[in-house]
């Protein structure tokens, strides 16, 4: 049975222009899906398409049974509430607290006054500093955010995502301004978000090799179409000169 | 660059300080305004300033009634500019493009924004004279139209600087507008919203005394009538006080800006 199933979906800003073109493919739970390919093939668009961030033209996205471009205002919230979403600049409030930014995170089960008073339960706050605890910022729990390192804000986004409580986190270039050993934590950190706690992650990504490692699954895209779909280690030579256009010699990986 | 773009540029800025000579030129010559006699005047106006404008023992009696004059001004201009900062914080909100509810309301308020900005405070204070006659409403009418305006603008830029990636953050969370306004744009801007009512407070200040000069009300008022009665000695114990004042709204600002940024 799969989480998200997208069939034929379309998407241009301008008539002659197709940023996403006749795209298919299904996400099972509990994988890790990477989508690699050169910029402006799409993929922030492919991925905002599916919380609808971006509303698509052409096609459907059933995700959890729930037909994605068929949802009223109220329906569209619980979607969102329902997927986390982790991106490459962090988009915290860089003014408030580490604490304060997770919390956000709950605002899609809230009501409005809720949420502007910052009434959250006891349990939220509890599991608020038990994920940043798993995550190993909890001493920076009441620090500004914009006083953290970006690894450390990248924590603070994916602790945003996690207690939301998804079934799928979607992660828009989740280490394209890291240092590798910060990338390395976080992408293990997701890892393990998809081995040990069977959320569903989406990744786009820049890096072939980080793909391939971590991956069960990855697609290609270039120029708004799937060039090619499978398990990393089916991933040829043949299949990435496809992707990009060029010969792996002539790529930075390793 | 190389070297033919270089001399271009060279060109370019001298062609430029001749035009401005030119235009310098011949508006002085259509308006008959020598710069000549204006420079020798102005050893006169000081020596004028320094024989008549002088607060003298007597003058003193009057400053209770000043001063009574004058905090009802500054009271005044702080009420219109805070009132004017809520009107502001909500055109501002719907004016942004990363938190607008709709085009229409943000070309709504991007007009009465640019509206009340651009007819000058003088103007406004005449047009409310005509429809509210000379009482202090008029004059806090002026100030709060003109000070909309401007907030309205100054709010609008820095939501659209400071929020647009919280805003996508929050969006897809899947909380709702006014949760991502109250919480994520607002905390983010604030510093800033303060700084620029701040800012206003001082401004308005200062404008009061014109604009209660030309409506007939408050610290203007009392200048306008001492200048008229040819009493300068009072005149200059107005002036002094009014400057004093802006001084310390000023210092005070300076210390909150430093100490919310």
């Amino acid at each position: 049975m799969s989480l998200l199933k997208v069939e034929g979906l379309g998407k241009s800003y301008t008539a002659d222009k197709q940023i996403l073109k006749n795209i298919h493919f299904e996400i099972k739970a509990g994988e890790l899906v990477s989508i690699i390919g050169p910029s402006g093939a799409g993929k922030s668009t492919l991925l905002r398409c599916i919380n609808r961030m971006v509303e698509f033209n052409e096609g459907k996205i059933i995700f959890n049974n729930h037909d994605v471009g068929s949802l009223n205002k109220k329906e569209l919230r619980n979607l969102r509430a329902n997927i986390g979403m982790v991106f490459q600049h962090y988009n915290l409030v860089p003014r408030l607290t580490v604490i304060e930014n997770v919390l956000h995170g709950r605002f899609g089960y809230k009501t409005t006054l809720q949420g502007l008073l910052g009434r959250y339960t006891e349990e939220e706050k509890v599991h608020a500093f038990h994920l940043l605890e798993k995550l190993g910022i909890h001493e920076h729990a009441y620090k500004r955010c914009d006083q953290l390192s970006g690894g450390q804000q990248q924590r603070v986004g994916i602790c945003r995502a996690l207690i939301q409580e998804p079934k799928l986190i979607l992660c828009d270039e989740p280490i394209a301004s890291l240092d590798p050993s910060s990338s390395k934590i976080i992408m293990d950190l997701l890892k393990s978000i998809s081995t040990e706690m069977g959320i569903t992650c989406l990744v786009n990504l820049h890096q072939v090799d980080v793909a391939q490692h971590y991956s069960d699954r990855i697609i290609g895209l270039n120029k708004g179409e799937i060039v090619s779909n499978g398990t990393s280690r089916e991933l040829s030579e043949q299949q990435i000169n496809k992707i990009y256009g060029t010969k792996t010699e002539d790529l930075i990986t390793a | 660059m190389n070297e033919k773009t270089l001399r271009k540029n060279r060109w370019q800025t001298v062609i430029l300080l001749l035009i401005i000579i030119v235009l310098t030129y011949v508006s002085s010559a259509i308006t008959s305004f020598n710069f000549v006699d204006g420079l020798v005047t102005i050893p006169k106006a000081i020596g004028w300033m320094f024989s008549n404008l002088m607060v003298t023992q007597e003058t003193l009696d009057k400053l209770p009634t000043i001063l009574e004059k004058l905090a009802e001004t500054t009271f005044m201009s702080i009420a219109a500019t805070t009132i004017a900062a809520v009107v502001s914080l909500f055109l501002g909100v719907f004016g942004s493009k990363t938190t607008k509810v709709n085009n229409f309301l943000s070309v709504f308020a991007r007009f009465i924004a640019s509206v009340s900005r651009n007819i000058p405070v003088v103007a406004w204070s005449l047009v409310l004279l005509l429809s509210f006659g000379q009482n202090s409403v008029t004059g806090f009418l002026a100030l709060f139209v003109g000070t909309v305006g401007f907030l309205t603008r100054a709010f609008i830029e820095s939501i659209d600087e400071a929020s647009q990636s919280s805003v996508e953050a929050l969006t897809a969370t899947g909380a709702t507008y006014f949760q991502i306004v109250g919480k994520a744009v607002i905390p983010q801007c604030l510093p800033q919203m303060i700084s620029w009512v701040l800012f206003m407070v001082e401004t308005n200040i200062r404008n009061a005394t014109l604009v209660g000069i030309l409506t007939g009300t408050g610290i203007g008022y009392t200048f306008d009538m001492y200048y008229k009665m040819l009493n300068y000695n009072a005149v200059a114990l107005v002036t002094l006080c009014i400057v004093i004042t802006v001084i310390i709204v000023d210092l005070m600002s300076n210390y909150v800006r430093k100490v919310i940024l």
